[in-house]
């Protein structure tokens, strides 16, 4: 019981470690979507997440899904990682939610198990939700993977993102590994020195003061962050560098984003 | 409670990015009047400190485990704008980068998760602790509390969401074209998880939280305690008059919760509601004529200003109860105003004499 509390948590700090080199690794190939301006990536692939929403017929939505394929593909994007990471994920979760509609949503009987009837009517809306959700999961996967994280902050300056947001966001970013890293080195240790199976409330406790070791971290990380923010001379002004220039082939790459969104919507409408 | 994209139709969506925005106005505003310089890293290492306490794996009672939110100790340390921009941006780089939740539901999660979650979690926290000692076990018992409360109504807002979308959105066949699930099927499925694991979750990691700032560093737990803000003093007498202003006012709010419930209350039958129930049990025991005739008597002998507690000429059922409810606060404070009234004059009588 002890043994799962730990390392089921330390588990999951490793995987946001893994997740974290990933993107970091796949951002640097050279593939369709890296080789736009972020700002477009970022305003392109948010716009087909917005038309996925908006279709709602399942063909359209069918049709973004592969054009959310090609895209992984002609950006290097690993498919197997993008089935491990998403479409089997999305199932088992989404699936699992989808899967009553079949029985309670009233409409034409099209089969029976024993005295419960499928309606047409529900296995049309669980498809849909789950190939929605599949669709726009996919698209936000992508923007992630071929996105340095620094890029996709400058490019929501673009989106008019107040500064301070962009900076809080930033910092965030880079003080939650540091966290990460400082808990996962907390469990370590305490997993080091733990013999025997600990009682439920033992470990509720051990969890709150680990997190309260971390809070008292955290306090004294931001008050240093502030010393040396002072430091600099910061006074309130944020500054934001934005070298970025639009190319042609940016242009196109945003009216292929535009043209292939509102295509989906009018047919889905 | 991550809502992905694809469960919320664009208007719900669009809807609820503004109400979004405008918890995010008010809280940058405030902070904008503090220390620009102080404010930025505390609340970006406390979105990442929150972000670190969802990843853990909390073991509950009966043997399970669970996540929290770390919304209610954010609430207590930073206050409710401090929480609501932590939340936020913990809840923003899940999406952005970790893929938990949505872009278009974005608005959303961080309305039901990071300003409903806080908002309740600051309420409930000050007004069960107010005028306890730092040290209080009040204190611990109240961020429990306020942690499983604020956990609970934001899922009930997530619920609600995902009910009314299939009334609002479906094509012409009827299929719901978004969330599937009807508000009679959302609300259960949606609070039995969170009645009794992700509400104890927030419930053990708060209390547990304040239990350890309380012995560790209980300064961080002075800016919102309502505590004066020398540490040698005594805990004051804090004037609890406003804290009882917003217990009423939430209370108000909350009163067209009622509707969701189906049929009437057991024993709160009109004639003509038992009749109907009669005649649909139709039984030999019980015949459809069977309304008692002093009930039938009695039931025309005082006709309620507010039937149902909706007034005649509104046609909201929600606004009708809240009217009600105003009505019903407004008569009592009047009562209570001209008891205390006469009950001084009385006192300054006796004093005279």
């Amino acid at each position: 019981m002890s043994r799962s509390f730990l390392e089921s948590t330390a588990v999951g700090f490793g995987r946001a470690f893994t997740r974290a080199m990933l993107s970091e690794t796949t951002a640097q190939r050279r593939g369709w979507l890296q080789s736009l301006d972020p700002r477009v990536r970022v305003v392109g692939l948010f716009a087909l997440v917005l038309a996925v929403t908006l279709s709602r017929k399942l063909a359209a939505v069918a049709a973004l899904l592969v054009v959310a394929f090609a895209m992984a593909v002609l950006s290097r994007v690993s498919v197997v990682t993008l089935a491990k990471r998403v479409w089997l994920i999305v199932l088992g979760f989404t699936g699992v939610i989808a899967l009553p509609a079949l029985f309670v949503t009233p409409g034409q009987p099209v089969a029976a198990l024993g005295s419960v009837v499928i309606t047409e009517q529900g296995l049309r809306t669980a498809a849909l939700l789950i190939l929605r959700v599949e669709t726009a999961v996919t698209f936000t996967t992508l923007l992630v993977l071929c996105t340095p994280w620094s890029h996709v902050l400058k490019a929501l300056r673009a989106l008019w993102l107040p500064k301070e947001a962009i900076v809080m966001l930033a910092m965030t970013y880079r003080y939650v590994f540091l966290l990460v890293e400082t808990a996962n080195q907390m469990f370590e240790s305490r997993r080091s020195r733990t013999v025997g199976i600990l009682k439920p409330q033992d470990q509720r406790r051990m969890a709150a003061r680990t997190a309260g070791v971390l809070l008292s971290k955290s306090v004294a990380l931001s008050n240093d962050v502030y010393l040396a923010m002072q430091s600099r001379g910061f006074r309130g002004d944020v500054q934001v560098l934005s070298d970025w220039h639009l190319t042609l082939w940016d242009l196109a790459g945003l009216l292929g984003f535009v043209l292939a969104g509102s295509l989906a919507v009018w047919m889905g409408r | 409670m991550h809502i992905p994209d694809g469960y919320l139709s664009p208007s719900t969506c669009g809807v609820l990015y503004v109400g979004a925005a405008t918890g995010w106005y008010a809280a940058l505003k405030r902070l904008r009047q503090a220390l620009l310089s102080r404010v930025i890293p505390l609340i970006s290492v406390f979105a990442a400190f929150s972000f670190v306490v969802m990843m853990f794996n909390l073991p509950l009672p009966g043997g399970t485990t669970g996540h929290a939110l770390g919304v209610t100790i954010a609430a207590i340390v930073l206050g409710p704008s401090g929480a609501i921009l932590a939340l936020s941006i913990a809840i923003a780089i899940q999406a952005l980068f970790f893929g938990d939740g949505g872009i278009t539901t974005l608005g959303a999660n961080c309305f039901n998760m990071a300003i409903v979650a806080s908002l309740v979690a600051y309420a409930s926290y000050r007004l069960i602790a107010a005028g306890a000692a730092l040290a209080s076990r009040r204190r611990v018992i109240a961020a429990a509390i306020a942690g499983y409360l604020a956990i609970n109504v934001a899922a009930l807002f997530a619920a609600v969401e995902f009910g009314i979308q299939p009334m609002l959105f479906h094509d012409a066949s009827g299929t719901p074209l978004y969330a599937p699930y009807p508000l009679s099927i959302a609300v259960p499925a949606m609070m039995i998880g969170h009645l009794t694991f992700a509400g104890l979750a927030e419930a053990v990691i708060s209390a547990g939280l304040v239990a350890y700032l309380q012995v560790a560093d209980p300064g961080l737990l002075r800016p919102t305690s309502g505590l004066p803000s020398d540490a040698t003093a005594e805990p004051a007498t804090v004037p609890a008059l406003p804290r009882l202003w917003i217990a009423i006012a939430v209370l108000m709010l909350l009163t067209p919760l009622g509707i969701l419930a189906a049929g009437t209350a057991w024993g709160e039958w009109s004639p003509a509601q038992l009749a109907r129930a009669a005649s649909s049990a139709s039984t030999a025991s019980s015949p459809a004529s069977a309304v008692p005739v002093g009930l039938q008597r009695l039931a025309k002998f005082w006709t309620a200003p507010f039937p149902a507690y909706a007034p005649t000429f509104v046609h909201s059922r929600g606004f009708g109860y809240l009217l009600s409810a105003m009505f019903g606060v407004g008569i009592l404070l009047t009562v209570s105003l001209a008891a205390r009234s006469w009950a001084a004059r009385h006192r300054r009588k006796e004093s005279s004499a």
